[in-house]
């Protein structure tokens, strides 16, 4: 593995755990209670289209929204509701956007995960995710001809998108360019049912950080305190100029590509393995364990996240649907130029 | 006098003079100047501002969205338009759908050398308009003289959306004018290159000029032709179309690119639909013939259409 010596010595690890740590474990806790009100809702039939939850993923996601600060830019993977919120998304835009209200930032026109507000620094993905990491090199190209350097731009992909040519072409650009860029890699061993052994043949995914010259992190995704370390040490680096950071989280995913997704395909060795921890609960217990909270403080922490949750989705239902009638059908910005919608 | 491909040149150094969101990103552009020297200089005489990118058209592209976003409004070249289809995915689904998703403006131009030479190739003589303007957020303009090339390529920089700009690498030498133009005709707006009353001609690009001198050639016998340069594809100027086949009664596209579903397709889908009534023969149309584009000269002479097929169609045409 690599390591961005000179720069990560310089970086200051987490000054305060405990404090970071809660902080984490309510997004982490956040956000699976909103998804869990997601998929009850789908199984509900109240929502059109798929449903992709992140659970088993929440540490990284989290630590990863955490890392980052105001101005910074993130390009989420499809499992990253606890890192969108950590980076400052609401959860009407999750509601919204999965519930297809027309004040949600799509407006009806996406959905559910690829959602964002670009302008804001949180990217709206296309389907085909690996080429959101040419966007955010792009985009960090931008910062710096405005001469704003200090921003770091972090991008999720799954171990799925390190087969797609846009990984290749976008880490190579960003490495040429020596871009403030944080890629993520939740490997949670499935692209949708592809086992990793059908999906790369090097070792370790980190190795590929030497081929393109970056530094690389491992980091075991299921160990929340491990994710805030060297989430904060990769950022950290980014923004002191050490160029682009590779981090890889091994993890599994604990539920099934998108709700309709059994799952069936998952080795139950790998469930039965470290691997197949869920980082909430380890993250609950070492809580308990180091006596940051006790049982009760959780409790109020779930009852308060269920209670956000909640009233989410109640303000959510009650709002307009799109209107193909009244919608402006034009794709373009120069609607002068528009034809063939009338 | 300045040619098609100096006019290039010219509007991107006017480009990156007046606005300093402006940057050329592509392969070889630098130092080097480009593959066909449309960058020349420009990395000199704007430092930072003209970026060799590696050879990665989906990372050329995809960042390009970036900066859009962020307020740039970066020019791209794609060495050959055949290249571009390795950034489609990010043109079509990322660049195309960034407004319309998200409300935020996507200016960025893509330059496309377009076309067929002698001895170019498969994979260096292709012309994808046709394929870009399919998809929905995207606006392409095919400049077919001097005047337009200048005047085109500013107001691609200057739109808030997308714009494939296919640049026909033919004209690159062989076209020249006077001077470049202190005014221009909006972006939409398709001319009337040649007036006529005996049959219109719709075409744009490179096959402008075939058409011209196959007119020419028809006025001998005493035939006039209307000549109409589209000059964009997207948006195509049906009311210019229409207007001139209500004059003539006859139509005929003629295209560069494969004929299925082009945009001979599309001109001529527009008249009979719109205005079937207007038509004195059934419409005609003549494209590269659908097989990929031959290297050899005798090949590729014989595989797009050129002034003596365009008239031997004509002549159909006026006889029907």
């Amino acid at each position: 593995m690599v390591q961005a010596t000179a720069v990560l010595a310089a970086s200051a690890d987490i000054s305060d755990l405990k404090a970071t740590f809660l902080a984490a474990y309510r997004w982490m806790l956040l956000a699976r209670v909103a998804e869990e009100k997601i998929a009850a809702l789908y199984r509900g039939g109240k929502i059109t289209g798929g449903v992709f939850l992140g659970k088993g993923q929440e540490a990284l996601s989290a630590a990863t929204g955490m890392a980052l600060r105001k101005g910074d830019i993130f390009a989420p993977l499809i499992r990253d509701q606890a890192g969108r919120l950590a980076f400052g998304e609401t959860l009407l835009d999750c509601t919204r956007t999965y519930m297809g209200s027309r004040l949600g930032p799509m407006r009806g026109r996406d959905g559910n995960v690829h959602r964002g507000r670009p302008r804001e620094g949180l990217m709206a993905m296309i389907s085909h995710l690996g080429a959101m990491l040419p966007v955010v090199a792009g985009a960090l190209l931008a910062r710096r001809f405005r001469g704003l350097e200090d921003a770091v731009g972090a991008v999720s992909l799954g171990d799925g998108a390190t087969s797609t040519g846009a990984f290749h072409e976008g880490l190579n650009l960003a490495a040429v360019e020596k871009l403030p860029l944080v890629l993520v890699v939740a490997n949670n061993q499935y692209a949708y049912s592809t086992p990793t052994s059908r999906q790369f043949a090097c070792e370790d995914l980190v190795d590929k950080a030497v081929g393109y010259g970056v530094a690389g992190h491992s980091v075991d995704g299921t160990d929340l305190a491990a994710c805030l370390q060297v989430l904060q040490r990769a950022v950290a680096a980014a923004r002191a100029g050490g160029g682009p950071q590779l981090v890889v989280a091994s993890l599994l995913r604990l539920v099934g590509h998108g709700e309709h997704d059994d799952a069936g395909y998952v080795d139950p060795k790998l469930r039965q393995s470290p691997l197949g921890a869920d980082c909430l609960e380890l993250a609950g217990r070492r809580l308990l364990r180091e006596k940051w909270a006790n049982a009760r403080t959780l409790r109020e922490f779930q009852e308060e996240a269920q209670r956000q949750v909640d009233d989410a989705v109640a303000t959510t239902v009650r709002e307009p649907l799109p209107d193909p009638n009244t919608e402006e059908w034009c794709p373009l910005a120069a609607r002068h130029l528009c034809e063939g919608n009338e | 006098m300045i040619t098609y491909l100096e006019a290039i040149r010219a509007a991107q150094a006017k480009a990156l003079a007046d606005d300093p969101r402006v940057y050329i990103y592509g392969q070889d552009v630098g130092q080097f100047g480009g593959a066909f020297k449309a960058t020349k200089g420009l990395a000199k005489e704007f430092p930072g501002r003209v970026l060799d990118s590696p050879i990665s058209e989906d990372a050329i592209v995809g960042s390009a969205i970036g900066a859009a976003i962020e307020g740039m409004r970066p020019i791209i070249e794609m060495q050959f338009a055949d290249f571009s289809t390795v950034g489609f995915n990010q043109i079509v689904n990322q660049a195309a759908t960034l407004h319309w998703r998200t409300q935020i403006p996507c200016p960025i131009t893509i330059r496309l050398p377009s076309g067929g030479t002698a001895g170019a190739g498969p994979f260096h003589s292709q012309s994808m308009e046709a394929l870009y303007a399919h998809y929905p957020g995207l606006i392409v303009m095919t400049p077919a003289t001097v005047e337009d090339a200048y005047s085109m390529l500013l107001e691609a920089v200057a739109i808030d959306d997308p714009v494939i700009f296919c640049e026909h690498k033919y004209l690159y030498y062989h076209l020249k004018a006077e001077a470049l133009p202190t005014e221009a005709v909006p972006t939409g707006k398709a001319r009337i290159a040649r007036q006529g009353r005996d049959a219109t001609i719709v075409t744009y690009s490179a096959m402008l000029h075939e058409s011209l001198a196959c007119a020419e050639e028809m006025a001998s016998d005493g035939w006039e032709t209307e000549v109409i340069d589209l000059r964009s594809i997207k948006p195509l100027d049906t009311d210019t179309v229409l207007a001139s086949v209500a004059r003539t009664g006859r139509l005929l596209a003629v295209g560069e690119a494969w004929p299925w579903g082009g945009v001979t397709a599309e001109v001529i889908a527009r008249v009979a639909t719109e205005g079937f009534g207007l038509l004195d023969a059934p419409p005609m149309r003549l494209n590269a013939k659908d097989s990929p584009v031959p290297y050899h000269p005798n090949l590729w002479g014989t595989h797009r259409p050129t002034a003596k097929t365009i008239a031997v169609a004509l002549r159909r045409l006026l006889s029907a």
